[in-house]
């Protein structure tokens, strides 16, 4: 009913400021910039010049996008089951699913961060929250493919992240609910949330040289809702600022009874002063119960771990350690310029943007420049802190990222545009409307010490009329801009996947050159790989029957199996013996209720498959792989239960004599 | 008649779509054919890094054992040891066919060969896959190619 109204609601608003503003072009054709095809035009056989990895919100996954052309380049699944790859579906990926609440196939994917280095993106990982049940997932961009998951204990809706500091020491995670901790008695009478209910924001460190995540600490914190953050860079290195709502600590109609502070605020939290704290032992171990997973590119295969321990730092013991600053009318958007000196907040329901200062900040800190608390943590005061506030920038700025030349770009919800301004003296220089009520905008290397700039996309909430009606349901609509002069011009319109939430962006050539194009089946180390055609064989243990199945163009071996029986369990592992780029070979048996496989070059996938029925059942290959492809097929005979059918199994086994070898030899 | 036609015409269709089999470059694809310089192409020889090889004067018979292994894994599925054709061509007598820089060439070089190669190319409309590119080392197809001469009976 809610998703009902806000269209409305919007629609009603983006009518009435029409009305009030009278300058909204009327169509794209007047918003475009005149040569903006060719600025968008990539040749056929030509590389787009910058990747744009979009989060894909209620989809669970993420899109690959190429820029300018928007073109769609890969959907990466992430938290949801996918079975056109057999993610989440296949023996080797169900693993990865795995949470504290046993199998999860599916979440709300909000917003992404490219790994970096001395605050520049460095191509390497790309990190990806779920909103829904807390965790963080770790991409691998040389195979474009989700090679870690962890969960997030003492949390609900890990909105707040997946963020990182300028080396990708940490990536965050902060609550969006707050809600009584794991190992507290959690039935409790909801109307007592101000005593029972906590936040918490979590730092979880990433191995520089893997990658691999664990849970460092958490800062346990007021029970606020947390709802953006990013990480100092330069100077204010070794802060993080997350932005919060709820202040009210309301526990319902947050519409109405979180909206009444006049201030919320962005929590400054120093985490280099936790390290000094863990290191004296100062932290508190908590049982709590979080699952960790993890994808091997040699064993193809998936472990999930269940953890039971996270070290907690109660905010409110350690004095130095976070700090409140208000910002007005429940801040989203939580963004530092690339000098590491401004933090910009951006009020959802507010009518400026205030902008504030690090060197402030700091300053506030050490002369004790306090408002009094909000429960336990220490309030700055506004003034100490401001550098400035925007004035008049729009209606309901949500987000803002930055180019290299001290403009900052904040989209504009209500009012449905975007607006550029200078950082130093906050004035505004330019507005550009967009189709319609956008939510989260980026820019190339927005967000990091040195951005690319050029291109800003901002990622729309409400499609409308912008394309080919497809139904009551519309695809949600990006818009490309090119931000290289004084004025920004629309170049491009085109449809997303899910609900992007966010986006990151990265010069091709960062990411483009490490691309893998083959798994080494020299060094594929899956327990049951199967090494070469001799080695193909099917096995028999009780009622588990073990397939050691080869591809390659265009067959299987073996190709005939006989000997099953109703009610085995029968595990198909098939191994891509092909060596080539692009070469993936599907698996799909007729009745199978999980999904296909689709096995990349020397990689070896496991299908489960419980066959119900005594018949014949075909097998074959999904993925177009040669002009034999058609004839990439086989059967598996299925016998009624206690059957005495031997198991066989075979490829080319001329037991008919009628058939002869091919004539055309 | 009709099938040699629908052969050739799928070859061209896969040498046309073969597409790139090298790395990144930036700003732009490799389109296939258009580095392609015919004239100065040696049928003999073929192309890649193989060039005058000259094979053990006796056979290495670790370099053959090496051999069979990396046939095991990566050739077996569409080659026979006999001359019986299987998905490609059956091995037997491969060796006194093609000069060993051609099959080297070939087993390493395998798309850019596929569109250049007039030998290869028959061979595309007989068996109509095209030979899977399958990453040997150049090693690998020494020791690929010391099996062969085993096979074909070098002592």
């Amino acid at each position: 009913m809610k998703r009902m109204i806000i269209p409305v609601l919007s629609l009603t608003t983006a009518i009435f400021l029409l009305g009030i503003t009278g300058c909204k072009p009327k169509n794209a054709g007047s918003a475009a910039a005149g040569d903006a095809a060719s600025r968008v035009y990539v040749a056929p056989g030509k590389y787009d010049e910058v990747y744009n990895f979009v989060s894909g919100g209620f989809s669970g996954q993420v899109t690959v996008y190429g820029l300018p052309s928007g073109r769609l380049l890969r959907t990466i699944p992430v938290f949801s089951n996918d079975p056109q790859t057999g993610w989440g579906y296949s023996e080797n990926t169900i693993p990865m699913l795995n949470t504290s609440h046993g199998f999860i196939p599916w979440d709300d994917q909000h917003h992404l961060e490219i790994s970096q280095t001395n605050g520049e993106t460095d191509g390497r990982w790309l990190f990806a929250n779920a909103n829904n049940t807390p965790r963080i997932a770790r991409i691998d961009l040389t195979t474009f493919r989700t090679a870690e998951i962890i969960e997030i204990p003492n949390s609900a809706g890990n909105h707040s992240s997946p963020f990182i500091t300028e080396n990708t020491e940490y990536v965050v995670a902060g609550t969006r609910f707050s809600v009584p901790m794991d190992n507290d008695n959690g039935d409790v009478p909801i109307d007592t949330y101000k005593k029972n209910f906590k936040g918490t924001v979590s730092f979880i460190s990433v191995d520089p040289n893997d990658g691999k995540m664990d849970i460092a600490f958490q800062i346990l914190l007021p029970g606020v809702n947390f709802d953006l953050s990013h990480a100092g860079k330069g100077p204010s290195h070794g802060w993080f600022f997350f932005s919060c709502y709820n202040s009210e600590q309301a526990h319902t109609l947050l519409e109405v009874n979180a909206s009444k502070r006049d201030k919320d605020f962005i929590m400054a939290v120093n985490w280099k002063k936790a390290e000094e704290y863990l290191k004296q032992g100062r932290g508190q171990k908590q049982k709590v119960k979080y699952a960790h997973n993890v994808y091997s590119d040699e064993t193809h295969q998936a472990t999930s771990t269940i953890k039971d321990e996270v070290v907690v730092l109660d905010a409110t013991q350690f004095p130095d350690l976070v700090y409140a600053m208000p910002c007005p009318k429940s801040p989203h958007g939580c963004d530092v310029d690339p000098t590491g000196e401004y933090i910009v907040g951006s009020g959802k329901l507010a009518a400026l943007i205030p902008v504030f200062s690090y060197t402030k900040m700091m300053k506030a800190i050490e002369n004790k420049d306090f408002d009094g608390d909000y429960d336990g943590i220490p309030v700055l005061k506004y003034e100490s802190v401001l550098h400035g506030e925007v004035e008049k920038p729009g209606l309901g700025p949500l987000h803002t990222e930055f180019d290299a030349h001290g403009n900052a770009y904040t989209s504009m919800f209500l009012s449905s545009e975007v607006v550029k301004w200078s950082i130093k003296d906050l004035k505004v220089l330019d507005r550009a409307p967009t189709y319609y009520s956008t939510g989260h905008l980026m820019v190339v290397g927005g967000d990091s010490k040195k951005p690319y700039g050029k291109y800003l996309v901002a990622y729309n909430k409400i499609t409308k009329d912008r394309y080919l009606p497809t139904g009551p349901e519309l695809n949600q609509t990006a818009q490309l801009f090119d931000i290289t002069g004084d004025k920004m011009k629309l170049l491009l319109d085109f449809p997303t996947a899910g609900e992007p939430h966010y986006a990151q962006a990265i010069p091709a050539d960062k990411v483009a050159p490490k691309s893998l194009k083959i798994y080494d089946l020299m060094k594929n180390k899956n327990p049951f790989v199967t090494m070469g055609e001799k080695e193909a064989r099917v096995e028999r243990k009780g009622n588990r029957v073990d397939i050691y199945m080869t591809m390659i163009r265009s067959h299987f071996n073996p190709d005939n199996i006989e000997g099953i029986r109703v009610g085995d369990e029968v595990y198909f592992h098939v191994t891509n013996l092909e060596q080539d780029w692009d070469l993936p070979h599907g698996f799909a048996i007729k009745g199978a209720n999980n999904a296909e496989l689709l096995v990349m070059p020397g990689e070896t996938q496991t299908l489960k498959w419980v066959p119900e029925v005594s018949t014949v059942y075909p097998f074959y290959c999904t993925d177009f792989c040669s002009a034999l492809h058609q004839e990439m097929q086989g059967y598996i005979r299925v016998s009624p239960k206690g059957s005495n059918v031997p198991l066989t199994w075979s490829l080319d086994k001329k037991s008919d004599a009628t058939v002869e070898p091919d004539a055309a030899q | 008649m009709k099938k040699i036609l629908i052969a050739f015409s799928a070859a061209l269709f896969m040498i046309s779509c073969g597409g790139p089999s090298g790395g990144y470059q930036p700003g732009e694809s490799e389109e296939a054919g258009e580095k392609a310089t015919i004239e100065d192409y040696d049928p003999h020889r073929g192309e890649g890094n193989f060039k005058d090889y000259q094979p053990p004067a006796k056979l290495d018979a670790t370099m053959a054992a090496n051999g069979e292994k990396v046939y095991d894994l990566k050739c077996a599925s569409c080659h026979k040891l006999s001359a019986e054709m299987l998905v490609g061509p059956g091995w037997k007598g491969v060796t006194e066919l093609h000069s060993p820089d051609w099959i080297l060439n070939f087993m390493t070089n395998t798309d850019e060969m596929l569109d250049k190669d007039p030998k290869a190319q028959a061979m595309l409309e007989i068996c109509m896959v095209r030979m899977p590119n399958q990453n040997l080392t150049d090693d690998d197809a020494k020791n690929v190619y010391e099996f062969m001469r085993k096979n074909d009976g070098v002592k």
